[in-house]
């Protein structure tokens, strides 16, 4: 408990600092270079100075943060996966020679490059299925809640909550999983899910995209709803039935949004760390980038590898950063 | 309802077609209930499983899926009759009384004498045994097994039962994964870590998305761009530099590499992207009159932020504070890294880690453990949803 009043002191002091500085900072802004009435000239030079000081004011805590916690490390990883396991002798590009040639490796960016594929698909089609089907229904609300209900909770208790699904026991014994249970059911031996390579990396999948599909539903159902009941109208006296509108009307006019929520859902795949870490730790071919990367850096303390297999994973993400920072400047422009 | 307001519009210029317009609306409304129903049950079967089995007595979520909590499980058995030392003489009999069923809540359905037939009797009937005498086992798994001759066996005869027992339920799993297992130090850690990393991100990030919607000043446009390139650069490429970074600083001035304090300065910076680019995205939304008028009244920027638009932007903090929250709560790598290994020292996540590898069979622990880490993001989800939905819509819509 104690450790607890503690971390509310910790909450106080933090806002206290940053309160003090923040207000301090401009007071001493605004007293030490005082505009003097009589001297208009040197007032406007001084103001010009003032409001050209003031949004750094603002801006440094943040800018302090960002740039020792994400700018200066992404430097630092380039660096250290160019040099051995503890950072002192420079090796060139051998780490990245080393992961090529490296079973687990191979695996990792296989396994990936096939959550890609999967996992922003099917979340999307999800999502958008979902979507549709609720606003049309008057319980939709309600429905959407629940499938909504995976994005609150973490990677580890969805994980539980699977291993439980894919439960498995002896032939000669009960199965509580329920997957088994149905498998049973229907006469068919029991199956360890989680060790059936290559089966075993796609139950995985299920649990992302179980998370995955209600973020995808909610930003889709609000692009949905964007779309003009005009058109939708329009086209129903022209005779389009339910289906063609969907593909002729809906899906052409979400597209942008469409592609947001692929994107989005594929960064977090790239990052995907926690699932395959509680469910395997990256056993039975099921390895990923994330959790070879934290297999390298701490069960072998080997920085040199794990900032490589890092620097792999910025490079996957770096099309999806340049086409946002693109995006975002282009609507910038137009504001 | 777009599709019943639509069906008069079509149906009226030729009243042939109405009918069959309107079976198919009905049958494809039809359709879309049963697909939704489908998708929901399929969505929270798992999540019910869970919650169903925390609270089931352990012996019974062993023995059966949680599917069936509610009926009474059926178990089979065996155990041993008294042997001739057992006897008592009553009446001129000779008795041997006992109990074929082990402690519990068990009652009796059948029993039977050989092993190929476990069930051949009903509780009650007399059985005529083949060691002499008669054997009659009662629902509660009482026995009278009596003779008129004196028993002379020395090891008692098997008998076999099938027994039934009513669902039970109780929070002794709750208890015991709090306690024992530590679950409940580490809902304490994780409420250490999470509180600080919410609360502290947001002043910073206030002030910075101010200057960047409300100043101008060289370079403000390269700042937004990076900050956006910020927002989706992954976590991996900051560990293994924060931690040489926190090793280097304890080496220099002492004191522990993990703890507390580099958590939350880790957190307070990887959170700092989003809320930056949501309040900024929120504030920008403002309307300019206000800013204008209040700067001809001469008031300062400070001023204009701190009375105006920090209690306008509520509902974008709010959002941003329930992102943090979740998130930070949610955690495992961060807290994995740059916090202790010590079973005293890890949160919620991580526990349910070392439960999973030390005690994975056993579904009573990692049921309740599990459901007691979600008890927390569920309630600010379900209480806060509405801002939750604002937050992803104005993050990812806006930031595409």
């Amino acid at each position: 408990m104690e450790q607890f009043f503690n971390a509310v002191l910790a909450v106080l002091v933090a806002l206290g600092a940053a309160g003090l500085y923040f207000w301090g900072s401009n007071w001493l802004l605004d007293n030490f270079l005082k505009s003097d009435k009589a001297a208009s000239d040197s007032s406007t030079r001084q103001d010009r100075l003032r409001s050209s000081i003031r949004p750094w004011l603002f801006l440094a805590p943040a800018l302090l943060f960002l740039s020792l916690y994400l700018v200066y490390p992404v430097f630092e990883t380039v660096r250290l996966s160019l040099y051995n396991a503890n950072g002192t002798r420079f090796v060139g590009l051998s780490n990245y020679i080393w992961a090529f040639g490296d079973g687990n490796f191979r695996q990792s960016l296989l396994n990936n490059f096939l959550w890609l594929l999967i996992v922003p698909a099917l979340a999307t089609a999800f999502g958008l299925v979902i979507a549709v089907l609720a606003d049309r229904l008057w319980w939709g609300n309600i429905a959407k809640s629940l499938i909504f209900m995976p994005m609150a909770i973490s990677f580890v208790g969805a994980s539980i909550i699977w291993r439980f699904v894919y439960a498995y026991r002896g032939p000669d014994q009960p199965q509580i999983g329920v997957l088994n249970a149905i498998v049973t059911g229907w006469g068919m031996p029991p199956q360890n899910w989680i060790t059936m390579v290559p089966w075993n990396s796609f139950f995985l999948m299920v649990i992302l995209i179980w998370i995955q599909t209600g973020f995808a539903m909610v930003i889709l159902s609000a692009a949905l709803r964007g779309i003009p009941e005009e058109t939708l109208e329009a086209a129903r006296i022209d005779g389009a039935n339910e289906v063609q509108i969907f593909f002729t009307i809906m899906i052409p006019q979400i597209t942008g949004t469409l592609i947001v929520v692929w994107t989005t859902i594929t960064i977090t795949v790239l990052k995907v760390f926690d699932i395959v870490f509680a469910m395997t730790g990256g056993q039975f071919q099921t390895e990923v980038l994330a959790n070879l990367m934290y297999s390298w850096m701490f069960r072998s303390g080997d920085f040199g590898r794990g900032s490589t297999i890092a620097v792999v994973i910025l490079l996957a993400v770096l099309p999806i950063m340049i086409w946002n920072v693109r995006n975002a400047n282009r609507e910038q422009g137009t504001r | 309802m777009s599709t019943a307001t639509a069906a008069p519009a079509t149906a009226a210029p030729a009243d042939t077609t109405r009918s069959s317009f309107l079976s198919r609306i009905k049958l494809g409304r039809l359709a879309a209930n049963l697909a939704l129903i489908l998708i929901v049950v399929l969505w929270t079967f798992p999540s019910a499983g869970l919650l169903i089995s925390s609270v089931r007595d352990a012996n019974q979520l062993s023995m059966s899926g949680w599917w069936t909590a509610f009926t009474s499980s059926t178990s089979q058995g065996a155990s041993r009759l008294g042997s001739a030392d057992d006897q008592v003489e009553e009446n001129g009999q000779y008795v041997i009384t006992g109990d074929v069923l082990p402690e519990g809540n068990l009652s009796l359905d059948a029993f039977g004498i050989t092993s190929r037939d476990p069930g051949a009797f009903e509780a009650g009937d007399v059985v005529e045994m083949p060691q002499g005498g008669q054997l009659v086992v009662d629902e509660t798994g009482l026995y009278r097994w009596t003779s008129a001759e004196p028993f002379d066996h020395s090891g008692g005869p098997r008998v076999y039962y099938v027994a039934s027992e009513p669902p039970r339920f109780t929070l002794d799993n709750y208890v015991s994964v709090l306690t024992a297992n530590g679950i409940g130090q580490s809902f304490i850690n994780s409420l250490t870590v999470a509180i600080p990393a919410t609360v502290v991100p947001i002043l910073i990030a206030a002030f910075a998305a101010y200057a960047l919607a409300w100043m101008s000043f060289p370079g403000r446009g390269i700042l937004v761009a990076v900050i956006v390139g910020l927002l989706v650069v992954p976590l991996q490429m900051s560990l293994i530099p924060i931690l040489r970074f926190y090793n280097g600083v304890a080496d220099v001035f002492g004191g522990q590499a993990k703890g507390y304090l580099g958590v939350w300065l880790a957190h307070t910076a990887f959170g700092l992207p989003l809320a930056i680019f949501l309040l900024r995205n929120y504030m920008v939304g403002l309307p300019r009159e206000i800013m204008e008028s209040a700067r001809m009244d001469g008031a300062s920027h400070f001023q204009i932020f701190t009375t105006m638009v920090l209690p306008l932007s509520f509902p974008a903090l709010a959002s941003f504070a329930i992102f943090q929250f979740l998130w930070v709560w949610n955690d495992l790598l961060v807290a994995l890294i740059f916090l202790g290994s010590q079973n005293t020292e890890l949160v919620l996540t991580g526990r349910l880690i070392n439960l999973l590898g030390t005690r994975g069979n056993n579904w009573e622990l990692l049921t309740a453990g599990a459901f007691i880490s979600m008890i927390v993001p569920l309630v600010v989800f379900f209480s806060l949803q509405r801002y939750f939905v604002r937050g992803l819509l104005a993050g990812s819509v806006k930031g595409g």
